[in-house]
């Protein structure tokens, strides 16, 4: 088993979470989806750090993002694929 | 692994069983904090309990207060107990409530007497009641008797991923065996709401929750000045990669595992309907939160964090378990059980449930916490709104 830098939760998610201490542009990853024990890879755009997201495909402003197969906010700026997904990008749709 | 069936507590008059033996020196009010740590301070083996409320609170404000006194006095960790107050009535009120456990207790108060009369008479009571507590012994107690309360603190995404599922997975493993089970935090299930209410057992308990979470969540549309940023998710849950109330959420919503809950419980409420898992509702606040948990009567608690939230309790001990490998690391004075193996795939989570319970089961009997081996004792009262 070749070391994992990201863990997807489930299918249906469009990001995965870095468990390395960072990923650095334009490096090849190996990740795997928790819920059905696949790998895939993704080339990354941006560095990203242990715990932050990465977009596993291309997403438009207004979009929803998905972890654990769930609702967790909406895109208010587009990222690529590969590009760090965090507070600059995504925003609550409660509060 | 082959879960033990019992382990060692102290067994109390009312038929429950203590992971701890103290005594403690309860202030009704936060004028009488003064008199209550000088008489901790006089007698070894005695814990005094200063807090900031108590004085002029009215409605469901005051009934809290009363709930998270008595409950606290009547938790299996504590022996006996010894209630200060500035005035009779309300003192008397908290010691009768304590008393029906049938474990000592006595009140005193402050008017017409001083502080210093009070702390005389006081010290002579608490000398008597640590002397004997302390020849109380450790007993082989059923699993059934360990109530385990959880909360998770200064999460991030490692949280969700590994942490939270550990406790997920001891959850599902000890419930089957009878035990008392907690979750609470009401505010930090938003946007995971309706998935966490239809984790309710009957039509009812799925109702109370929905209530619950409605009426939170109508309370912070009505207070809030923002989206909560920085609040909610905290700065440190940001700069552990959390984006959104939604995404921690989820990740929060992992503790429970597989289980279903049977009721809700108001804050700081003593569950009635046996064995099993409960939602209490609480602020997401760590102090807050556990305070009213362990007053609710859960005798250990389970406190996952990502970024390292350093957070202990007076009577209830808090086992701090972490996924982040830098965490572990850094702050590893806080951490009892280390689960980041979890990340880079050398443990799987029943491995890291198994390690829990073993940890668990290890401070059920004696063994101190980080937090506890460090003199963390956040007790911090729940107040619901001005007083009068």
């Amino acid at each position: 088993m070749s070391n994992t830098d990201i863990i997807i939760h489930d299918e249906k998610d469009n990001v995965g979470v870095v468990v390395i201490e960072k990923i650095t542009p334009n490096q090849d990853c190996n990740c795997w989806i928790m819920e059905n024990d696949k790998s895939i890879s993704i080339q990354s755009k941006d560095e990203i750090p242990l715990g932050h997201k990465i977009a596993m495909i291309d997403l438009n402003e207004g979009d929803t993002i998905l972890k654990y197969g769930h609702d967790i906010g909406k895109v208010v700026k587009n990222i690529k694929k590969g590009e760090h997904v965090h507070v600059h990008n995504v925003k609550t749709k409660k509060w | 692994m082959e879960i033990p069936k019992s382990f060692l507590g102290y067994k109390r008059e009312n038929g429950r069983a203590g992971t701890r033996n103290h005594v403690i020196i309860l202030p009704v009010d936060d004028i009488s904090n003064a008199c209550a740590e000088a008489v901790a301070n006089n007698i070894k083996g005695t814990i005094a309990l200063p807090h900031s409320y108590g004085r002029l609170q009215f409605g469901a404000d005051l009934e809290l207060h009363f709930r998270t006194m008595i409950g606290t006095g009547k938790n299996p960790n504590v022996a006996a107990v010894i209630v200060i107050g500035i005035e009779p009535k309300w003192t008397k009120r908290i010691v009768d409530a304590i008393a029906t456990t049938g474990k000592p207790v006595e009140g005193f108060s402050i008017e017409g007497v001083g502080d210093i009369d009070t702390i005389a008479k006081v010290s002579k009571k608490a000398q008597e009641f640590s002397m004997w507590a302390s020849e109380k012994q450790r007993e082989e107690c059923p699993m059934s008797d360990l109530w385990i309360s959880v909360k998770c603190g200064e999460s991030d995404t490692t949280s969700g991923l590994a942490s939270n599922p550990t406790v997920g997975n001891l959850m599902d493993k000890l419930e089957p065996l009878g035990v008392h089970l907690c979750f609470g935090e009401t505010s930090e299930l938003t946007g995971a709401e309706t998935v966490c209410e239809k984790r309710g057992k009957t039509p009812e308990a799925q109702a109370k929750f929905k209530k619950t979470w409605n009426d939170y969540n109508d309370f912070i549309l009505k207070e809030a000045t923002d989206d909560l940023s920085e609040s909610q998710p905290t700065a440190g849950n940001i700069a552990g990669g959390l984006t959104t109330i939604e995404e921690k959420a989820f990740g929060n919503f992992q503790k429970i595992g597989g289980c279903q809950f049977i009721d809700v419980l108001e804050p700081a409420e003593e569950p009635t309907k046996g064995a099993g898992l409960y939602f209490m509702d609480t602020s997401s606040a760590a102090a807050e939160c556990v305070t009213l948990q362990a007053a609710g009567g859960f005798n250990i608690h389970l406190f996952p964090t990502g970024q390292g939230n350093i957070i202990g309790n007076p009577i209830e001990p808090v086992i701090k378990l972490t996924a982040n490998p830098l965490t572990a690391k850094t702050m590893s004075e806080h951490i009892d059980v280390d689960v980041s193996k979890i990340l880079s795939r050398e443990m799987n989570l029943s491995q890291a449930g198994d390690e829990l319970i073993k940890s668990t089961l290890r401070v059920a009997n004696g063994r101190l916490t980080c937090a506890e081996a460090l003199g963390h004792k956040e007790f911090v009262m729940t107040k619901l709104y001005r007083s009068a």
